[in-house]
């Protein structure tokens, strides 16, 4: 046989009845789960933070310059996922110099531009702009100046102007939660507006990315702010994981009602693609989707989460508890983006047949890669923590 | 009373000015000179894209060599199916008259590629043939014109 008739039938091999040729390989691969689930930890840590600032729950207050720096870490490689992902990625900046407003990548680039420029920087700047200017006098050397650089030469702080820094960054926040919204929504909104693809085009989409966007965010900060304290040796206050807690309770709670609520829609509807789709879903989706997204991700947080607003355990047993229902909540949100993504491009969409997905290890779009940018966050967490320590920050009489 | 702009205010009106300026800046260099020139996309691209190399000649090129096959075709089933389906790109061959440079397949498993029986396929469309059980040992063309496969040959 002709070598590459031989190649059309090894791939063939891993298609099952009818598929469209362009159907064989995957065009969005494992970076591109990889990419909404690491927006969604930016917007998530981004409403907690945005809680203790404007709804004034106080006893976060010790959570929310970590939720800050941790949204702005994993927001700077936001879009890296992507970048790596293009064939071409040294021609990223084109969508950002010639935009085409029915693009919706393009727009993207502007809200994330909107996001990074003028709610995560500014809100961190106002915050840190006293501290800073306290530290650039104290110390000497490179990091007198680097303080220096970082407070942009504004080195007043009379009662007035540090009172503008808490006037002004009040009002960031209250521009950054709906901006935070619309971030994740948006992210969702990619999906959900391809109408070719019954699997994502639903009107719900944004809404649903953006309430496991919180749920992951949520269970990030309280992970983070766990093993931090256990870096610093400090003691967890088992009363501020209570409060976090509940958030997450009650907004894993309105994500399950809402992914239940988009399926049961589904299932009723029963449009042309809901035989596909059923088999898509207790098929190549059952482990992801009803193992790891519903009962590890969801049915067990959800019922160890009620049973802690109930009954209060012992505090170290608490802890442990908090930290396993964070991982899980992780991972079930990453497998939440991994059935949206992967899984609606293993059905055809001539409806009558699959083809499968094998993630590489190596190369650009390789699982090496995504592991990279979901390590390289935590890098730049520990590197932001050193430079700006929270619990270093010059005390602000209220 | 005279207004109070905070100090950190105008700083950062002025950050922001020189970064937007910036980016208006590279985005004059960055953008290649034709862009725009028809429509929202570099027109020198389309010069671009009439460079690679032809690799399909299309079927008219065959015809006017190939005039026997043309009527053969058009009275069968395969009519519509185009030359280089089977023959594989033929622009090579078109330029140099080799018969070397164009493909001739002749296997059982080739056509199998269209015509082996697949469930999935609909029953009607294309005629699926048994290739387990049909005439085993012998080359579809032993029996068959690939173009103009009704007409058996004897």
């Amino acid at each position: 046989m002709e070598p590459h008739y031989q190649h059309l039938y090894e791939i063939l091999a891993n298609a099952q009845g009818y598929i469209f040729p362009n159907e064989i390989d995957l065009q969005w691969g494992i970076l591109i789960v990889v990419y909404p689930f690491i927006t969604g930890l930016v917007a998530g840590a981004f409403i907690l933070a945005s809680l203790e600032r404007v709804f004034k729950v106080k006893i976060l207050k010790p959570t929310y310059q970590i939720a800050l720096l941790t949204a702005l870490s994993f927001l700077l490689v936001a879009t890296m996922p992507l970048i790596s992902h293009l064939s071409q990625p040294q021609r990223a900046y084109e969508i950002m110099i010639t935009p085409h407003s029915s693009s919706a990548m393009a727009i993207f680039g502007f809200v994330y531009l909107w996001y990074l420029m003028v709610v995560l920087l500014l809100e961190i700047w106002f915050d840190y702009r006293h501290s800073m200017v306290v530290w650039s006098n104290e110390k000497k050397g490179v990091m007198k100046w680097v303080y220096k650089i970082l407070t942009l030469g504004v080195s007043d702080i009379s009662p007035r102007t540090v009172k503008w820094d808490r006037k002004l960054g009040y009002i960031i926040t209250v521009v950054g939660i709906p901006s935070a919204f619309i971030l994740h929504g948006y992210v969702g909104f990619i999906f959900g507006s391809i109408k070719a693809n019954p699997w994502w085009s639903t009107p719900l989409m944004p809404i649903i990315f953006l309430f496991s966007a919180m749920v992951s965010g949520i269970s990030l900060v309280m992970l983070v702010y766990m093993v931090i304290s256990h870096i610093r040796k400090k003691v967890i206050d088992v009363n501020v994981l209570d409060a976090i807690g509940k958030y997450l309770f009650f907004v894993l709670i309105l994500d399950f009602t809402l992914e239940g609520l988009d399926q049961i829609q589904r299932i009723y509807e029963a449009e042309e693609s809901f035989e596909i789709i059923k088999l898509l879903v207790s098929g190549k989706l059952y482990l992801t989707l009803f193992v790891a997204q519903g009962l590890v991700g969801t049915i067990i947080p959800l019922i160890t989460l009620a049973f802690l607003q109930f009954y209060k355990h012992k505090i170290k047993l608490r802890k442990t508890m908090y930290f396993i229902v964070s991982i899980l909540v992780l991972i079930g949100v990453y497998s939440m983006r991994w059935n949206v993504v992967i899984g609606g491009q293993l059905f055809s969409k001539s409806f009558s047949g699959f083809t499968s997905f094998k993630v590489g290890l190596i190369g650009l779009d390789g699982t090496l890669m995504a592991a990279f940018w979901l390590v390289l966050p935590i890098g730049i967490l520990a590197f932001l923590l050193w430079l700006l320590p929270p619990w270093k920050m010059v005390e602000e009489e209220e | 009373m005279k207004l109070y702009i905070p100090p950190q205010l105008t700083r950062l009106a002025l950050a922001f000015a020189i970064f937007i300026s910036l980016f208006l800046v590279l985005r004059h260099f960055l953008v290649p000179d034709t862009f725009g020139q028809y429509g929202h996309y570099r027109g020198a691209s389309l010069i671009d894209n009439a460079q690679p190399e032809i690799h399909y000649a299309g079927q008219q090129a065959c015809f006017e060599c190939h005039q026997d096959i043309q009527d053969l075709k058009a009275q069968d089933v395969h009519s519509e199916i185009h030359c280089e389906t089977c023959h594989g790109p033929g622009q090579k061959h078109v330029l140099s008259g080799e018969s070397s440079d164009i493909l001739k397949p002749t296997g059982r498993e080739f056509c199998g590629l269209c015509h082996a029986m697949n469930a999935a396929k609909q029953k009607n469309a294309v005629f699926q043939v048994d290739l387990k059980k049909h005439n085993i040992g012998k080359n579809c063309i032993e029996c068959h014109n690939p173009h103009q496969p009704w007409e058996m040959k004897k």
